[in-house]
């Protein structure tokens, strides 16, 4: 059935969203931390290790989409 | 009133807009790529029964993830303390774990497309009228108030008017659902599920840099013998005796409220009718479990912080101990607000308003798309027009799609002008649950009930359920607990289990069952056991992919996690 094949991979959106917000909080991390951001959240750069963390959230979403990419279902069987 | 409101403002800059901004433009991507896969009224409705289970596991999870379960779970995580876990790992995992492997098998084998029409064939179209029609209803009530609650939420953090705000959300996710369908709202709930977890992980964390770990929290909660235990949770439950407040968690919350809650409410269970195989469909419910057992982690945990972090809170959190009549600036429900503004610096500020909005709009999407589900196949195509084609059908779904957000408006206004009766609205829908579990249970084991027991026992348990819910909120009756404690949707839950089971056996014994061969694939019994079976070839095999094994993990897990919280 051609409706089913023609269905988009998910894994890949997630990983555009989470790339795009990585690289955002990681530049928001690393360049713009104030002093009023150190206060609120007791030292702790929140915005560097979430921007990493979610960059490597990508990785694995990214990796899992290549390694087992979508096969359209064999409507024969 | 005003200042009360300004002080919630959060200050939003160019790059939390952006990030908000950017994952509108993901989310209604979403609604226009799943719409080429829309060849049918089931492409529409179930997603074509083509779904993954990791997909529909994660939006089962994500689907009950809405307004009430992030503010109302950071609410009693700030108010109760660590007993708030019983929702999830008594309230929420046997259920899930119970639908997966015992009832999963009968919604799916049997082809059935909604809850009701299971009805429909096992008991016939009285019981399923009762249920459809209520069932309808109530999504669109309760998209209304999620509606709401989105609207308030972006009208109070950034300041815009409420009427706007609620007409925008509204517009999204219509856009996406009556364009995208069932897959769209899916593919969505997937995202929203991880936008959602990259809020709380992070509030959670710093949250806890902030008081010095988990020590320092302890050390700061004022009522350490109620709030950091979990049994035997008579903070929680509001019944003093901590025999009967245990005895209450385990059976009304765990089994009455939330089996009838998990394995009868169709924007649940559609999630699992639109994987692609019974394997999948069984997994469903058990993938979601996996996340489901961690979530208070990062969501009761964030309460508690926030009554020791927020200034505000903590001064009435206070004040209610001294005088729990006393009239606060700031409610527990504001948990979450006040933690976002007092923890989170731009940049994560604007992932947390999203996960806000990406919270109300998977509740939303999920109500909306069970209503038009519901309303097409059991109502329009069963009772109004039958046997049209069915690309008919499909126009029908797309036009009431509208018709039910349009009208999720309107109880969104309602709402924001009589916000109390919204309240006992919802609580009345938690009751409404109890006796179709009952009613179900007893179909699915005893092929003897008969169609005449299906309704009346409905009508009967739903009665019993209102006429407790009144005896509890007139104050005439209090050894359950106050009207604003659980006690008394416990007790209801119990009573209309109890008479709807009884009700049903005395009407089944005086009247005429339907033939065994009407029931093959309905009834336990009566089903073949190949026809529950799942296969394990092809993307099914796999011992991980086992839901005895699954089932088996969530359990485990379930208990080694009571043991630490003890």
């Amino acid at each position: 059935m051609a409706s089913r094949g023609s269905l988009f991979d998910l894994r890949w959106i997630i990983a555009l969203l989470f790339g795009v917000y990585g690289v955002v909080l990681l530049v928001m991390g690393i360049g713009f931390e104030s002093d009023a951001d150190r206060a609120k959240t007791g030292g702790f750069n929140v915005n560097l290790w979430v921007g990493i963390g979610m960059l490597v959230f990508t990785a694995l979403m990214a990796l899992w989409a290549l390694i087992r990419p979508l096969r359209i279902p064999d409507e024969a069987k | 009133m005003l200042l009360a409101e300004a002080n919630f403002r959060l200050d939003a800059q160019a790059v939390d807009y952006v990030l908000l901004g950017f994952y509108f433009v993901i989310v209604l991507g979403i609604g226009v790529l799943a719409r080429r896969s829309i060849s049918s009224s089931l492409d529409f409705f179930l997603s074509g029964r083509s779904l993954p289970a990791w997909v529909t596991g994660l939006a089962f999870v994500s689907a009950n993830l809405g307004a009430v379960e992030v503010f109302g779970m950071t609410a009693n995580g700030a108010q109760f303390g660590i007993p708030t876990v019983h929702y999830y790992w008594i309230g929420a995992i046997p259920a899930m774990v119970f639908l997966g492997i015992v009832m999963m098998p009968f919604y799916y084998g049997s082809k059935v497309r909604s809850v009701p029409e299971y009805l429909n064939r096992r008991f016939g179209p009285a019981s399923h009228l009762v249920n459809g029609i209520s069932f309808a209803t109530a999504q669109v009530l309760i998209s209304g108030i999620n509606l709401f609650a989105l609207g308030s939420v972006v009208n109070v953090l950034l300041g815009w008017p409420l009427w706007l705000s609620i007409v925008l959300s509204a517009a999204i996710v219509l856009t996406y659902t009556a364009i995208g369908g069932l897959s769209a709202a899916i593919y969505n709930e997937v995202l929203q599920f991880f936008v959602i977890v990259a809020m709380l992980i992070p509030l959670t964390v710093v949250g806890l840099h902030r008081v010095g770990g988990w020590e320092g929290l302890v050390d700061r909660i004022a009522d350490k013998g109620n709030e950091i235990s979990s049994w035997p949770g008579t903070n929680l439950t509001g019944i003093g005796d901590a025999t009967l407040s245990v005895l209450g968690i385990v059976f009304g919350l765990g089994f009455v409220l939330s089996f009838g809650y998990w394995t009868t409410n169709f924007a649940e269970v559609q999630r699992g009718l639109s994987a692609k195989s019974m394997s999948a469909a069984k997994r469903t419910p058990l993938i979601g479990a996996f996340p489901k057992t961690l979530l208070p982690l990062v969501i009761v945990i964030p309460g508690m912080l926030a009554a020791v972090i927020s200034p505000e809170l903590a001064a009435a959190k206070a004040q209610l101990a001294a005088n729990p009549n006393a009239t606060t600036d700031v409610q527990f429900n504001d948990a979450i607000k006040l933690l976002i503004r007092d923890v989170l610096p731009n940049g994560m500020l604007g992932v947390a308003i999203t996960g806000l909005a990406a919270s109300f709009m998977a509740g939303m999407a999920a109500n909306v798309s069970a209503f038009n589900t519901v309303f097409t196949y059991d109502i329009w195509q069963t009772y109004i027009r039958k046997n049209r084609p069915d690309a008919y059908y499909l126009k029908v779904g797309r036009v009431i799609t509208i018709v039910g957000v349009v009208a999720a408006i309107g109880t969104a206004f309602i709402a924001a002008g009589y916000e109390n009766i919204m309240t006992y609205l919802q609580t009345l829908f938690s009751f409404f649950n109890a006796p179709l579990f009952a009613t179900f249970i007893l179909g699915l084991f005893w092929k003897r009930m008969t169609p005449a027991a299906g309704w009346s026992g409905l009508v009967a348990g739903t009665l019993s359920a209102l006429a407790v819910f009144i005896l509890a909120n007139s104050g005439a009756v209090t050894w359950f607990g106050s009207p604003d404690s659980q006690g008394p949707s416990f007790v209801g839950a119990g009573a209309a289990f109890v008479v709807d089971i009884l009700v049903s056996v005395i009407v089944s014994v005086r009247t005429k069952p339907k033939p065994d061969k009407e029931l093959t694939g309905l009834v336990w019994s009566l089903t073949p056991r190949e026809s529950r079976k799942h296969g394990e070839e092809g993307e099914d095999r796999g011992w991980y992919r086992k839901p005895s094994v699954l089932a088996g993990g969530v359990l485990v897990l379930t208990v080694v996690l009571n043991i630490i919280f003890w």
